[in-house]
């Protein structure tokens, strides 16, 4: 161990803090380190174990059973399919298997370039839309295999627009 | 009192209990797996015990719904019988049926409900889950083929020592009970004491098993010498049929010479060693300012725990080697020399309450000159598994002495080494004679004696010197002790700290005390037998005629004509040994 920068270190140690007078703590500690990192590595969780007084192993758990959680770095983009009941009678199978081959990645896998992460949902409450896609929180409705390339191009924009802003200035 | 039914037949049953307890008190022995121990484990998770009652929707799982007034309950009705049946066949669709070659066969609760719901196999034949096994690890192996996810081994882990090693990890059909990371045991901060072991109802969770090792000496024409500590006699007749702490050491002693050993001894004579060593550093560290207080060095968990938890304190842990390693050394560089026998071509078998000490045997700092003190350890369960595979019929055995040739003789302090309090008493009696030039009156110091978990303390005048003493056994009684030192808050000048909850006398490899399989014993057996096999060591301390370390005739010529004296530099060598800090998850690629 010992990879976290002291920095790191601190931060997670005042977000473990920000929980002292709640009960159950672990849910909300996780979430915002989930937050603010985009995942939850095994280094991370003894800090919180040591914080807490909740054994490793638990928080292990906890942590590999929520799929909001995450022990490797997400990409830029979490492209989330629900394959709930309605959203996968509509075809969203054949969606998440397009971004899958569009990405060349598996669902639960990043690409190189870390731009995205595709994560395969269980229902997240948008039967009337199905098949619904959620991007970074912003939720695609009646997804076809048509538009998935049209998507994966959007993000790309969005990364441009983004640079400009900034001033074009990447030196 | 409420009022219930069962069969149709009333009784009256105390507020509170849940229907199977209910029902145990009733008369009634539902079938059960997951639950363990007046629900140190209950989360309901195997349904195998499953019954009608009136009032709840459907069947219920009896081990955590509670029993209420007017409750007709159905345990042999065709529902619920059936009902069982399949929890089970469920449970044994994603189980690895090579019960042939399941060390727990004859111990396994599956195997046992199985049969008594009439299980057939293959009911619900279907994919299994991914298999992990971890044999990394020299204590104790994991082979999720074999786990029923009941998580009884979570919450021992957490009882006993406060630590949660184990886990549940994943989701849905790809659960797993395991470390963090499904990481070996090698390569977490687990303490390897086996409490795990003990619990574990199939065949997942086992001790490492090293018969194989000393089948291999013998056929290589090795000296194999054995040595079994003081706990082992307390519980070994357990697996003969005889009642929870009935002493078996004659008959151990003649199954083991049986067994082929060429020397068969008795740890007790380490342990009375062990003391001579260890008073005397106690003396030095009270009269020369050493570092207090002292801690007591002989559990291999407990020595895991710190190193792993607590590296600032290690300075505060005795040198001493733990028994069976003195006694292992002096085999080979004492008797061996005596013998005419090159200490490469003796073997040296330890049987042991203990799985830990597997591992203490593996370390470096536990050997001399390149050469380890100890080749194999076995647990008391293996023993008794080597007694049956030979055809012996160990009720019948007479009782033997162990060997006493050059060395092996013991005292009654060596005995009470495999209970709580032990130790210290042990010491105690020694320290007090070496301070005062008499013994102590009584010889017994019953104030450190204890057979639970918990924090025992107690203070003794030595001529008008009052040394403070404490006794912690399990990790989370030693924590509390442990974490006043840390804060400079400690009032004590010795301690000992055992692994397992209530010393070895419970230790990992320690014959499984599982209510089902014992219907011989009272409905309170798991509340009453470390109490039980705790009082067959004491009355074999009652019963030697020679009670302190330091009046053992063996011990003084050894010094005499070997070592020197306690903590000579030959001592220091042989019988002494050294810690190191360790990070608890260590990188693995």
């Amino acid at each position: 161990m010992g990879h976290l920068k002291t920095e790191a270190v601190e931060k997670i140690r005042e977000i473990c803090g920000r929980y002292k007078d709640e009960n159950t703590p672990l849910m909300m500690i996780l979430s915002d380190i989930q937050n603010e990192y985009g995942y939850i590595p095994l280094e991370v969780q003894e800090i919180v174990s040591e914080e807490t007084g909740i054994s490793v192993a638990e928080i292990y758990g906890v942590v590999t059973f929520y799929s909001f959680f995450s022990l490797t770095p997400k990409g830029r983009f979490v492209i989330g399919c629900c394959l709930g009941t309605a959203c996968y009678v509509k075809g969203a199978q054949q969606v998440i298997d397009k971004f899958s081959e569009e990405l060349k990645i598996k669902p639960g896998e990043t690409t190189e370039d870390g731009m995205f992460t595709l994560d395969a949902l269980r229902c997240i409450g948008a039967c009337g839309i199905a098949p619904a896609v959620s991007i970074n929180g912003k939720v695609y409705p009646k997804m076809t295999v048509s538009q998935v390339r049209e998507i994966i191009a959007q993000q790309y924009l969005i990364v441009e627009k983004e640079k400009e802003a900034m001033g074009g200035d990447h030196a | 009192m409420l009022n219930i039914k069962i069969e149709g037949i009333p009784y009256q049953v105390e507020e509170g209990l849940t229907i199977l307890e209910a029902a145990k008190a009733c008369g009634y022995e539902i079938p059960s797996l997951c639950t363990f121990n007046h629900g140190e484990c209950n989360v309901g998770s195997c349904r195998v015990c499953l019954v009608e009652a009136t009032g709840a929707r459907g069947l219920v799982a009896s081990c955590v719904y509670p029993v209420a007034e007017g409750m007709e309950i159905r345990i042999g009705s065709p529902a619920a019988v059936e009902a069982r049946r399949h929890s089970v066949e469920l449970l044994l669709s994603n189980h690895n049926k090579n019960c042939q070659q399941c060390d727990k066969n004859g111990h396994c609760e599956l195997l046992y409900v199985a049969q008594l719901t009439g299980a057939r196999d293959d009911a619900f034949a279907g994919e299994h889950s991914e298999t992990f096994v971890d044999r990394l690890a020299p204590g104790l192996t994991r082979d999720t083929s074999k786990c029923i996810l009941c998580g009884r081994c979570v919450e021992r882990c957490k009882n006993a020592h406060g630590l949660g090693i184990l886990g549940f990890e994943n989701r849905g059909f790809n659960v797993i009970v395991s470390p963090a990371e499904n990481r070996s045991f090698a390569d977490s901060p687990c303490i390897q004491c086996g409490q795990c072991v003990n619990v574990c109802p199939t065949g997942a969770l086992m001790e490492h098993s090293e018969i194989d090792k000393i089948d291999a000496a013998f056929k290589a024409g090795k000296h194999v010498i054995a040595q079994a500590a003081p706990a082992v006699r307390a519980a070994l007749g357990e697996e003969f049929g005889y009642p929870i702490g009935t002493p078996v050491t004659g008959k151990m002693a003649a199954a083991m010479r049986r067994l082929g050993f060429e020397r068969v001894y008795d740890v007790n004579f380490g342990a009375d060693l062990t003391i001579m060593e260890e008073g005397t550093e106690l003396l030095h560290r009270l009269t020369e300012g050493g570092v207090l207080p002292m801690i007591t060095s002989c559990s291999p968990g407990w020595i895991n725990y710190a190193e792993y938890n607590y590296g600032d304190l290690l300075p505060h842990l005795s040198s001493c080697k733990s028994p069976h390693q003195m006694q292992g050394a002096i085999i080979k560089h004492w008797w061996a020399k005596q013998n005419n026998i090159d200490p490469k071509d003796v073997f040296v078998v330890s049987v042991m309450p203990c799985v830990a000490k597997k591992f203490e045997k593996e370390r470096e700092q536990e050997k001399v000159d390149g050469i380890p003190d100890v080749d194999a350890v076995i647990t008391t369960r293996e023993l008794a598994r080597m007694i049956k595979r030979s055809g012996m019929l160990f009720t019948r055995l007479p009782e033997e002495d162990w060997d006493q040739d050059i060395m092996g003789d013991y005292t009654g302090a060596g005995v009470i080494f495999g209970v709580t309090g032990g130790v210290m008493e042990a010491a105690l009696r020694t320290v007090y004679f070496k301070l005062t030039g008499k013994e102590h009156d009584p010889i017994e110091l019953t104030a450190v004696r204890g057979h639970e978990a918990g924090i025992r303390e107690a203070s003794i005048d030595i001529n008008g010197t009052t040394v403070n003493v404490a006794i912690a056994s399990g990790m989370k009684s030693a924590k509390v002790l442990l974490d006043e030192i840390r804060a400079g808050k400690s009032k004590y000048h010795f301690i000992e700290i055992m692994g397992c909850p209530g010393g070895c006398i419970n230790g990992g490899g320690q014959p499984y005390v599982r209510p089902v399989f014992l219907p011989n014993e009272p409905d309170n057996i798991l509340d009453i037998y470390k109490e039980k096999r705790a009082q067959a060591l004491y009355s074999e301390d009652e019963r030697q005629k020679v009670r302190q370390s330091h009046n053992n005739p063996q011990i003084i010529e050894l010094y005499e004509k070997f070592l020197g004296e306690p903590n000579s530099h030959l001592s220091h060598k042989l019988l002494h040994t050294a810690y190191a800090a360790r990070v608890g998850f260590n990188d693995v690629e």
